[in-house]
């Protein structure tokens, strides 16, 4: 069928408006519809504006200067993670990559974010006591675990016990 | 070993059973909180023995963390690819735990706690990913269920905080709070009255962003929506809460006016086309995923207009998890071509209709 506006171009989309109170059919084509400000189709896949495309865009123009090329070969010192690497993944190797990338980082996060500074809510670490004791008691349960596969009851009962009194 | 769906808390569907608010719209609520752990390189950098050293102090923390203590702990890395789909189908885990995409394999140490009503994914692109599921919509409740659980955990296993940038993360696009909530909405009405092109817009402009079904790369299928906060950083808990919850309102007043507005000024239509819609499900002999989600968008909306009556809003939402491929696998007990896919679907979702009929005539 074809456009009722530009009476050229076949028609793909049917409008349907209400005048006066009269329902109106109108057939058109894409580009008329578009000059009536209906799009014919809502985008199917969603912008995806996964602001990671963002960041590694801003990564890569980062890159062009020679400022970013010197930080590039910064390392982290804990998991040898370099800038470079996190231009090519979008993701950073650990969280001390946070500290050794701190400037580079800084500005990226205003950018994407808007701001570099979190504001939620604060994190109480454990108690570095009660850190021990998770651990200890994770390593008896697996103690535990292991002397009952191995039918030694008698340790598995003293076991048992430590367990109760951490608990 | 296959994957007894029982064994699960509810089996991992409570949040579809339409009992939360405007379910008929808002099919589901989520929010996830990224958490990562001292000591060990993210998931992405770390190796199989840190993944499982991971595991190991989680599942060991997890034992005194009351907010679990009704959960069902999953290897996933130790799952068969078609139990890992149907988790995923579920909505449970993600496409990432999954391992489900060919560049991206399952990972060694992938694992999934699952309560009734929150849960933790352990190795996914952060070493924890704490989430609250509930139906319709209800944020303030899934964010205080989250929450607890992150105190809880987060005083058991010391976590990987900033004083500048807070909570931190693998990507920088989720430092901060760690924090994304979104709510799976229903849109036929604003679609269909060529209004979402202008909603999507302004709720970029509103620092929110939107996605397909399932998620991160998903497509918009069947006028499903997710919308959910963009940024992280920089604004509190709540205050991104707020904004998403002022958001979605608006969305839901202005699809219920387009509905309205549909029914008055293009009523014949739009009747014909949910009738239609209908008339497929009840009698089609092949139906394709797409398809189906489609012609189950349209009943969705004669239901919410109440051109449809004794269908309940629960089995729609039963028919759209069931009628996914892998579920229809399970069900069936073997694995299905893409053909037998498709007459499995139109099978069941005219089972299930015919049943509902039955039962309300």
């Amino acid at each position: 069928m074809q456009c009722d506006d530009c009476k050229e171009r076949d028609s793909v989309v049917q409008l349907v408006q209400a005048v006066d109170g009269n329902l109106k059919e109108l057939h058109l084509c894409e580009q008329c519809a578009a000059k009536r400000g209906v799009e014919s189709t809502v985008a199917a896949s969603p912008p995806m504006t996964d602001m990671l495309q963002k960041v590694q865009a801003q990564l890569v123009m980062g890159g062009g200067t020679s400022g970013a090329n010197s930080r590039d070969a910064v390392r982290c010192t804990f998991c040898s993670a370099t800038l470079a690497d996190f231009r090519a993944t979008g993701r950073l190797g650990c969280a001390h990559c946070y500290g050794a990338f701190e400037s580079s980082l800084r500005e990226l996060l205003r950018r994407v974010h808007g701001s570099a500074r979190h504001t939620g809510r604060r994190y109480e670490p454990p108690q570095p006591d009660e850190l021990q004791r998770a651990v200890t008691l994770g390593e008896l349960r697996d103690r535990l675990r292991r002397a009952i596969e191995g039918e030694q009851f008698e340790l598995a009962a003293d076991i048992r016990d430590r367990i109760r009194v951490l608990e | 070993m296959s994957l007894d769906l029982a064994l699960l808390p509810d089996g991992g569907v409570s949040w579809m059973d339409a009992s939360g608010e405007h379910a008929d719209i808002v099919l589901s609520t989520r929010i996830r909180l990224a958490r990562n752990i001292e000591g060990y390189a993210f998931t992405g950098r770390a190796r199989d023995g840190e993944r499982l050293r991971v595991l190991t102090q989680v599942r060991d923390a997890a034992r005194e963390v009351e907010s679990l203590s009704h959960s069902v702990l999953l290897r996933v890395d130790e799952l068969p690819p078609a139990d890992r789909l149907l988790l995923h189908e579920r909505h449970l885990v993600s496409k990432e735990l999954a391992g489900l995409d060919a560049q991206h394999p399952v990972r060694s140490g992938a694992a999934v706690f699952l309560g009734a009503d929150v849960g933790v994914m352990i190795n996914e692109e952060d070493h924890l990913r704490l989430q609250s599921l509930r139906s319709g919509f209800g944020l303030p409740a899934a964010f205080a269920a989250v929450q607890q659980l992150d105190r809880e955990l987060g005083s058991k296993v010391p976590y990987a905080f900033h004083d500048e940038f807070g909570y931190l993360t693998a990507c920088p696009t989720n430092v901060g709070t760690g924090m994304r909530a979104s709510v799976l909405i229903h849109l036929p009405g604003l679609v269909l009255t060529k209004e979402m092109s202008k909603v999507l817009a302004s709720l970029q402009q509103m620092g929110l962003t939107y996605r397909g079904l399932y998620g991160e790369g998903s497509d918009v299928v069947g006028n499903f929506f997710q919308i959910s906060n963009q940024t992280t950083l920089g604004k509190t808990e709540d205050e991104l809460l707020d904004d998403l919850v002022r958001v979605v309102k608006t969305v839901i007043a202005r699809e219920e006016d387009a509905r309205r507005l549909l029914l008055r000024d293009a009523g014949y239509i739009i009747e014909d086309k949910v009738w239609r819609a209908y008339g497929t499900l009840r009698y089609a002999r092949s139906l394709t995923f797409d398809e189906a989600m489609n012609y189950l968008s349209g009943v969705r909306l004669a239901v919410g207009l109440k051109l449809i009556s004794g269908l309940s809003v629960y089995t729609l939402n039963k028919l759209l998890i069931f009628s996914q491929s892998a579920h229809l696998a399970h069900a069936e007990g073997r694995a299905l071509t893409e053909s037998e896919s498709n007459l499995a679907r139109a099978r069941y979702v005219r089972q299930t209709l015919a049943n509902e009929a039955a039962t309300h005539d």
